[in-house]
């Protein structure tokens, strides 16, 4: 925790209170959800699938430099819906409620080298339910940086904007490695863990799929446009990376943002629970196609309160979370992308180097990290 | 190679060019109704029959494989944006020339879906089908004398036979409360009309019950004919009481519709079907807590309602949601999640 705790000002009763109002905005949205909601994910899948084969089609001609540059935006634009607006969301579950088996977390896959099975567990279940806790949450700098003076200083760190830069590049790798915990995993007994290589195993294949699909398939139906088609699917991919990887670091590093310790969460009550998201989150504030890009993960901090709620509802509830921010003098971290994600690197790069002691003693963590 | 190897490479191909997704994912958007989607159909028209029911014309897709009359059809219908699935009988003959069949729905007082194909479906629509089945059907022998006994929407199933095969000698009993409720009435007595059908109307708004005793009266011959029923659980009861009395059980088919009467109350009976486990829960415990105490594998994460680790089929009965006592009935496709779900109810939990 931050030397200064933002809510320090805040009695148990009024966390409690925020937590009932918060329930009650939820509520509002559930009784709400219907035909309209169920319209809209399904136009937004079929734009996206139709978008796809249009570019995917265009770039049959991709030795024609205007139909390279379009089949390769159009590409970019259907991989970045395909995981964002899309992937991500049904994935939370966030359409269940609709009982259509095709558009449900259960049968989801998306286009990305992690199975969807695996993040779910990681996302949904680890960071979703231990978020920004330190040696919980390992969202929190992915086990490569340190993002919070309170973490210990490596010589290691010294080379992570170099990290943090490779892996918005191959930003879906660095997520399939995450899933499978390959920092933790790649240990000698533990490699040979059979859960562990069956998850590896899954890994493997989707991998194999999607890397034969972008890169030997459809280059190779272009016929003569080969080697441009190639270099198309690299870019998009490429370019996809980048693009979520800075959309998700605004989400929980930019200044500003809080980070806990495991005693904090320790019989956590539900109200406490919603402002450790309320703190442990940041927006990103722009147009409503922004939003749409983002798969409305520039409402950070309504998807961290309502995690489950249909994406296309997260700019109304913004409205209603961000007057109880008010209410209860709470900050509500936002600002438009260039500004988040040159603060959330900032601070990738303020603390590849070691800093001053935290003022506020926190004992015995150091010994709880290593225990864990 | 033979052309269905051929066929089944080219399709793995194409497996390879769309995946994650497959190649019908594709297609769907243009074709639907192809040959080897998914089965669906499409509302072509509505038909309103009474002030409560109404002819739903459907063109099914290419791999519907038709039907016999009498049988029915589960259909899915998304009704405020939720896929609901509820059986009808069809209603049209098995040999309409265009294609299309009919389904006749009758809105009950609390039934979403028949509200929502009665009142609000529109044409251009589409719905999810099954294949036909159901065994209340004609024989492949022609029996000399026939009696449909019905009652309300149970005539039904029975107009479906009565538009398919023409006998020489058939009678209706038919019970609703009053003329207007008749459903396919100008059918029907265009049919007595033209002497393919005798038919008594049972008002029971003013006539009162059908007492089944009275058929000696109406239909004196009723025990030498083959006779198809259908309607509410009283009168197939009493029929089917009647018809062994006078030992001519045989002669006797019934349809039952069975909405599942699901009474939502606090806790119940938590039946674990997977591993036959059966145990008493409150209405305050989570099924995964009540769960794992009986020692069942639950699969879970967060534990409070956010991940959807947890998610289950709820196979019979019905759960409140903790978080917003919102109840949850059992239906084919249902998922819970059992971390924020208590029964309500006797329920049974597929794990
Ligand atoms: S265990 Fe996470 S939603 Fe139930």
């Amino acid at each position: 925790m931050t030397a200064i705790d933002p809510t320090a000002h805040l009695t148990a009763e009024q966390i409690e209170e925020l937590g009932r109002e918060l329930d009650a905005i939820r509520d509002e949205v559930i009784a709400d959800r219907g035909e309209k909601d169920a319209a809209y994910i399904r136009k937004v899948i079929s734009a996206q699938r139709k978008l796809e084969l249009v570019s995917r089609g265009v770039l049959l001609f991709s030795f024609f430099p205007p139909a390279w540059l379009i089949g390769t935006a159009g590409l970019s634009v259907a991989k970045i819906m395909d995981n964002m607006e899309i992937g991500h969301n049904i994935l939370h579950g966030q359409w269940d409620w609709m009982r259509d088996p095709k558009i449900h977390s259960t049968t989801w896959e998306w286009d990305h080298v992690s199975p969807s099975e695996q993040w779910k567990h990681s996302h949904n279940e680890l960071h979703h339910t231990y978020t920004n806790v330190i040696g919980k949450d390992n969202d929190l700098g992915y086990g490569i940086m340190r993002v919070d003076e309170d973490q210990r200083w490596h010589p290691f760190h010294l080379g992570q904007p170099l990290w943090n830069f490779i892996n918005a590049c191959f930003f879906e790798y660095g997520i399939a490695a995450y899933d499978l915990e390959l920092g933790k995993n790649l240990h000698k007994r533990r490699r040979k863990n059979p859960e562990f290589r069956a998850r590896a195993k899954a890994v493997g294949r989707k991998i194999r799929k999607q890397v034969l699909k972008d890169y030997v398939i459809h280059p190779l139906l272009s016929g003569p446009s080969f080697l441009t088609t190639l270099a198309a699917t690299f870019t998009a991919n490429l370019v996809r990376n980048i693009w979520t990887h800075s959309v998700i670091m605004c989400g929980h590093f930019p200044e500003g943002v809080q980070v806990f310790e495991r005693r904090s969460i320790k019989g956590e009550t539900r109200g406490q629970w919603y402002l450790r998201q309320m703190m442990g989150s940041a927006n990103i504030s722009g147009s409503k196609a922004m939003h749409f890009m983002t798969g409305n993960l520039s409402h950070q901090i309504e998807h961290h309160l309502f995690p489950d709620l249909p994406s296309n509802r997260y700019a109304e509830v913004a409205v209603k979370v961000r007057a109880l921010f008010e209410k209860y003098e709470l900050e509500y971290v936002t600002g438009p992308l260039p500004k988040q994600v040159f603060s959330a690197w900032h601070k990738v790069f303020r603390l590849s180097l070691p800093n001053k002691k935290p003022k506020v003693k926190t004992p015995d963590r150091e010994q709880e990290l290593v225990a864990a | 190679m033979t052309s269905t190897a051929l066929r089944s490479r080219a399709w793995k191909l194409l497996e390879m060019v769309t995946t994650p997704l497959l190649p019908s994912d594709y297609l769907d958007l243009v074709s639907p109704l192809r040959a080897g989607a998914d089965l669906r159909g499409r509302i072509e028209a509505v038909h309103p029959e009474t002030g409560d029911a109404a002819t739903i014309v459907i063109r099914p897709g290419r791999g519907w494989r038709g039907h016999t009359a009498g049988q029915y059809v589960r259909i899915g219908v998304d009704v405020d944006g939720v896929r609901l699935w509820r059986a009808y009988s069809l209603t049209s003959p098995t040999n309409r020339q265009d294609g299309r069949v009919t389904i006749t729905v009758k809105a009950l007082p609390d039934g979403k879906v028949s509200n929502h194909l009665v009142r609000r479906a529109k044409p251009g629509t589409l719905i999810q089908l099954d294949q036909p089945t159901g065994d209340f059907v004609l024989p492949q022998a022609k029996p000399a004398k026939v009696l449909y006994l019905t009652a309300g929407s149970g005539i039904t199933p029975v107009m479906g036979m009565l538009r398919d095969t023409e006998f020489d000698d058939v009678v209706m009993v038919h019970c609703a409360p009053q003329p207007q409720d008749v459903i396919f009435r100008n059918e029907l007595h265009d049919l007595v009309a033209d002497k393919k059908l005798r038919l008594t109307e049972v008002h029971t708004a003013t006539d009162g019950m059908l007492d089944i005793a009275r058929l000696d009266e109406l239909v004196p011959d009723w025990a030498e004919r083959e006779t198809w029923a259908c309607g509410p659980a009283g009168l197939l009861d009493a029929a089917e009481e009647h018809w062994t009395e006078h030992g001519v059980q045989e002669r006797l088919h019934t349809e039952r519709f069975r909405p599942s009467i699901v009474v939502a109350g606090d806790g119940g009976e938590v039946t674990f079907s997977a591993t036959g486990k059966t145990v008493d829960a409150d209405g305050a415990t989570p099924l995964l807590d009540v769960g794992e105490e009986a020692g069942v594998l639950m699969p879970s994460g967060c534990r409070m309602g956010i991940c959807f680790g947890c998610i289950t089929p709820l196979k019979a009965g019905a759960v409140r949601d903790l978080r917003t006592g919102e109840i949850t009935e059992a239906e084919p496709g249902v998922l819970i999640q059992t971390c924020v779900s208590a029964a309500a109810g006797p329920c049974d939990i597929e794990r």
